[in-house]
């Protein structure tokens, strides 16, 4: 009883400290936290895509709001999505979001990421941090992430890469494809693509 | 042996010339068969997915192999040095688009930019000042318009150009009329220029290759909308404003 109750205040205690992280520091906490493990490890820079998966699969999506991510990226759509379609779709969006980018961290592995001034107010719950991606010889990347805050919690729910989401660039693709086959359509689309590259990537890794 | 080389030359040329049709006339009757709705954005749909294939060929066939060249070739200090040559060239042309727009600050501070490249920074070889804290801003005569409150005009896509919209191919005749690398002599060095520019360009894009092809479902429209939601940014310059998407 005594190590519950223990346990229990420690939870209390360990809450609002999470909650306190404010969300530039989560975002610039977890990037480097990646960016660390992928300059150090051969494998990923020689193209282990299956490995960096799993590195952005514990680290990062954790802090990402996937439901919320792909709602924006079905749009209208999305309210005529079952539970059960809406699940689907959240679980195949994110397969092939990881994938892109797990790859474009790759190839970002021996550039600088510079973090922009951040201000917010106490009461904020939707804010944007942005950073930048200085590569030598090449005009400076944008990348900046939407975060909402949600149980006490900043997520994710947008990446921009260069002034491009890559969220909302698929709305139209998505609504191109609910118009020729319907919610199941559009699951079955994003899943025969994962399929492809999943094979594509078996491929590469035997050679 | 001369003459050998230029006949299969032309036959080359006639070949990827004819391949080139050929790739155009089955998009447009894929583009024509599929029932669509009209995207309101994209006007010209079928033609643009037209000359998408072409440039695509194009692409494949030398574009994309001579920037993977340069890219392989071409030590990084070199790299870096051609595009600062190229961006301190053009921030003439950005000072006068920021004046343009009422920006006075900016286009002081891409005047002062000009004169510190070209001065200390060897020609524009070194970016001097943006390390001295005068950051490079991105303008350009279609910006300009769009600030003024021209519409795009529709989505366009041209081979070679790449995506465009109505207003900003016009205002790239604009943007081409005003570059100095055309004013340069002689011809051959013009030329040379140029084309170090284009290969320049198209080397900095070879990291989105893989990215564009893993992520799109339709290569086509992730390019369109990728480049539409750029130009919006740009316009903003850096900071547009969220569409709604709060009800989703």
């Amino acid at each position: 009883m005594k190590k519950l109750l223990a346990l229990a205040a420690a939870a209390c205690l360990a809450l609002p400290v999470l909650a306190q992280q404010a969300p530039n520091e989560m975002v610039q906490h977890v990037t480097d936290e990646v960016l660390d493990v992928v300059r150090k490890d051969r494998d990923i820079q020689s193209g282990g895509t299956a490995k960096v998966m799993e590195l952005v699969d514990q680290k990062v999506l954790p802090h990402f709001n996937f439901t919320r991510m792909t709602a924006l990226a079905v749009g209208k759509d999305w309210r005529k999505a079952s539970p059960q379609q809406q699940q689907q779709l959240a679980d195949q969006f994110k397969t092939l979001l990881v994938r892109t980018y797990a790859n474009a961290l790759t190839s970002y592995s021996n550039q600088k990421v510079v973090y922009k001034p951040f201000k917010m107010k106490p009461e904020d719950t939707d804010v944007l941090v942005r950073t930048e991606i200085q590569q030598p010889g090449n005009k400076p990347v944008g990348l900046d992430y939407n975060l909402e805050l949600k149980n006490s919690e900043w997520k994710v729910y947008d990446v921009t890469v260069a002034g491009i989401s890559l969220v909302t660039n698929y709305r139209d693709q998505f609504a191109q494809e609910v118009r020729n086959g319907g919610i199941d359509g559009l699951i079955a689309s994003i899943a025969a693509k994962n399929r492809s590259l999943e094979a594509n990537q078996a491929k590469s890794e035997k050679k | 042996m001369g003459m050998d080389t230029s006949i299969s030359r032309s036959l080359r040329a006639a070949l990827l010339a004819a391949s080139l049709l050929a790739v155009a006339g089955s998009a447009v009757a894929e583009a024509e068969s599929r029932p669509q709705e009209r995207n309101p954005k994209d006007p010209f749909e079928s033609f643009n997915r037209a000359m998408f294939a072409v440039n695509e060929a194009i692409d494949t066939v030398a574009a994309r192999p001579a920037a993977q060249a340069y890219d392989t070739v071409t030590p990084l200090p070199v790299k870096a040095a051609f595009g600062n040559f190229f961006a301190n060239v053009g921030d003439l042309w950005v000072g006068v688009n920021s004046a343009l727009q009422g920006k006075g600050g900016d286009a002081g501070n891409d005047l002062a930019r000009l004169l510190i490249n070209s001065t200390i920074g060897i020609f524009g070889l070194f970016d001097v000042a943006s390390e001295l804290g005068l950051e490079r801003h991105d303008e350009d005569f279609g910006q300009t318009l769009a600030v003024w409150g021209v519409g795009d005009g529709g989505y366009v896509f041209l081979p070679v150009l790449g995506p465009r919209t109505v207003r900003d191919a016009a205002a790239w005749g604009v943007d081409y009329a005003a570059d100095p690398v055309r004013s340069v002599d002689p011809v051959r060095v013009r030329n040379s220029a140029t084309v170090v520019r284009f290969v320049d360009i198209r080397a900095s894009l070879l990291p989105y290759d893989k990215v564009i092809n893993e992520a799109a479902l339709d290569r086509y429209s992730y390019i369109r909308d990728a480049y539409l939601q750029r130009r919006r940014n740009q316009i903003f310059d850096g900071r547009p404003p969220r569409l709604d998407d709060d009800d989703y």
